[in-house]
């Protein structure tokens, strides 16, 4: 068994089609490792009962796979981390896990989030945290921290998640694994539930840049349920370069500061030299406007976050409390009762900024800082081929260390956002390990790299180059305790 | 920076009903992420276009053709209080 899980998913899908694995009994070997799950990754576990019918496949050919619990699922529960949608099992499939179905990947179960993605330690579930695999007094990082905890962890092959401004590339940093946030529209949105609908991207959590690849292969394309939706052209085929000669890599001069960790920043500076080893060049350049990333993106997503859960009200779907009320304090009860903390504060945030007087200050405002970001990186991306800096500004932190200040957990995501704002790709490999602040354990810290838009095939050939320089091979539980 | 008295009326706009605790939270935790966030206040942006969408796409259009859709019993299957065939909720005015 222990064999069959070490396999990676590319592995294991070519020795499927080569006949030389079963893939049923690969399956089975995954859904006895999910199911021995201590880190509260899982939300919902295909058991082959009733409830997973509708999702079934006709022919494994794909490694099975772990899906956030933000993707619609036909008869299966899907609460995006929230108590408003406890016990609701949509009615149809998210094109994201309907492509991965009709590619003959089972679903092994939903992963647990911070609610309707929101978060950055996934410490803001209804349903409780995911604990960091590496460390279970830590956070995985978020929201999709439980997909990237099941894979770090060895509960799952590969995952699905999705990111806003870094929920995706943030986790995979905490957790030691790759992840990727594709260009905005290489993947349909349809059936992911919305948080900030010019942002949320899906996107792959894999061990390995070329399982990454094999998804995304999978997932993008124009859908006709998302009209933003348009598909990578040319598709997206196994990375195979072997160095980074003729290529030049951009760290931004506004990023290079020293306000974040030292062991995350030596890692980084390693990881430049290894880039020119690879025969890759490392140049400056300059993205002025990426400092005010952070003010811009929690104007934006909260912004979008209150107009699209407005709908959930107590009428349609999900929870409904305080009926016995007028229809005003039916709609205040259920909202109340249902959202958490973050969300509330978000929404709030949202409203504020929308409403009447303050809309240009805020909003406005705003985007046209994303204006200036995106123009940021088209200029620097005419001298470079891609930008360069980590994933996050520490390791995985202490469950609770941050949850008493907002501020400082939006900070976590300085050098995720920017790429979001501007709609992106952008990749997080594994690159070193780091001690934490405060000293402990070493911990898994993430190099983000990104890349023009739709440029993916480029970006993934780079990241599996500079994967195999570095020869990431370090796992939970070695010399960790 | 952000008095108790917005943060009611915004609450009420969100359709959200704060508890006193709560109230009090907000006005600390929304005044400190606006003091951050009032930061891009300052800038000069005049005549910058806004971005509202990264994706350059404009008037996505399809064939105008009737498609199934959900049949009715599916739809109101999550529903919390279904009726005739229709979602059912309170009276909007007090008894």
């Amino acid at each position: 068994m222990t064999d069959l899980l070490a396999l990676t998913a590319l592995e294991a899908h070519e020795a499927m089609v080569a006949g030389d694995l079963a893939a049923d009994e690969y399956t089975a070997a995954w859904k006895e490792a999910a199911a021995g799950d201590e880190l509260n990754a899982y939300l919902w576990r295909d058991e082959g009962g009733e409830e997973g019918r509708a999702i079934a496949v006709e022919r494994d050919c794909i490694a099975p796979i772990a899906v956030k619990d933000i993707f619609t699922t036909e008869g299966v529960p899907t609460t995006a981390g929230s108590r408003i949608l406890e016990g609701y099992r949509p009615p149809y499939t998210s094109t994201a896990v309907r492509k991965l179905l009709e590619a003959g990947a089972p679903i092994l179960g939903k992963t647990n989030m911070d609610e309707f993605a929101m978060g950055s330690s996934n410490e803001n579930s209804a349903y409780g945290p995911v604990l960091n695999p590496w460390d279970r007094g830590r956070v995985p990082g978020g929201s999709s921290g439980g997909s990237a905890a099941v894979v770090a962890g060895g509960l799952a092959p590969w995952a699905i998640g999705t990111d806003t401004g870094g929920s995706i590339r943030q986790p995979a940093a905490f957790c030691g694994i790759v992840g990727l946030k594709p260009t905005y529209g290489a993947i349909s949105r349809y059936g992911m539930i919305a948080f900030a609908s010019s942002l949320d991207q899906c996107g792959p959590l894999t061990r390995t840049v070329s399982d990454a690849a094999l998804l995304l292969g999978i997932l993008q394309g124009h859908d006709p349920c998302d009209s933003t939706s348009v598909g990578i052209e040319g598709g997206v085929s196994l990375p195979d370069r072997e160095d980074l000669s003729g290529l030049r890599f951009g760290v931004p001069a506004e990023l290079r500061g020293d306000d974040y960790d030292s062991g995350v920043r030596a890692v980084f500076e390693q990881t430049l030299k290894r880039i020119e080893d690879l025969g890759g060049e490392i140049a400056e350049v300059s993205l002025p406007s990426s400092e005010h990333g952070i003010s811009a993106y929690y104007v934006i997503a909260p912004a979008e976050a209150s107009s699209n859960l407005a709908r959930y009200d107590g009428v349609r779907y999900g929870m409904r409390a305080g009926g016995d009320g007028d229809l005003l304090q039916m709609y205040e009860t259920t909202r109340s009762e249902g959202f958490g903390p973050e969300v509330k504060r978000r929404i709030m945030l949202g409203t504020y900024a929308l409403s009447s007087g303050y809309y240009e200050a805020y909003y406005g405002q705003a985007q046209k800082v994303r204006t200036r970001i995106a123009e940021d990186f088209t200029g620097a991306f005419a001298g470079v081929d891609f930008v360069v800096t980590p994933t996050a500004p520490s390791v995985a932190f202490g469950l609770g260390e941050k949850t008493d200040d907002p501020l400082s957990m939006y900070l976590n995501d300085f050098f995720t956002v920017p790429m979001s704002l501007a709609g992106i790709p952008a990749i997080s490999i594994p690159a070193g390990l780091a001690e934490p602040e405060g000293g402990g354990p070493q911990l898994p810290v993430g190099f983000q790299i990104a890349a023009p838009a739709f440029a993916e095939q480029k970006l993934l050939d780079a990241a599996y180059a500079l994967e195999q320089g570095i020869g990431f091979d370090a796992k939970p539980g070695d010399g960790n305790g | 920076m952000i008095e108790r008295d917005q943060v009611l009326h915004v609450a009420r706009l969100a359709r959200l009903r704060l508890s006193e605790g709560e109230v009090e939270q907000m006005v600390g935790e929304l005044s400190g992420i606006l003091e951050h966030v009032d930061r891009i206040g300052n800038l000069d942006l005049e005549g910058v276009e806004p971005t509202s969408h990264v994706v350059k796409l404009e008037n996505v259009l399809r064939p105008d053709e009737p498609r199934p859709s959900l049949p009715r019993d599916v739809a109101l299957a999550s529903a919390p209080d279904p009726q005739d065939g229709a979602f059912r909720a309170p009276s909007p005015q007090a008894e």
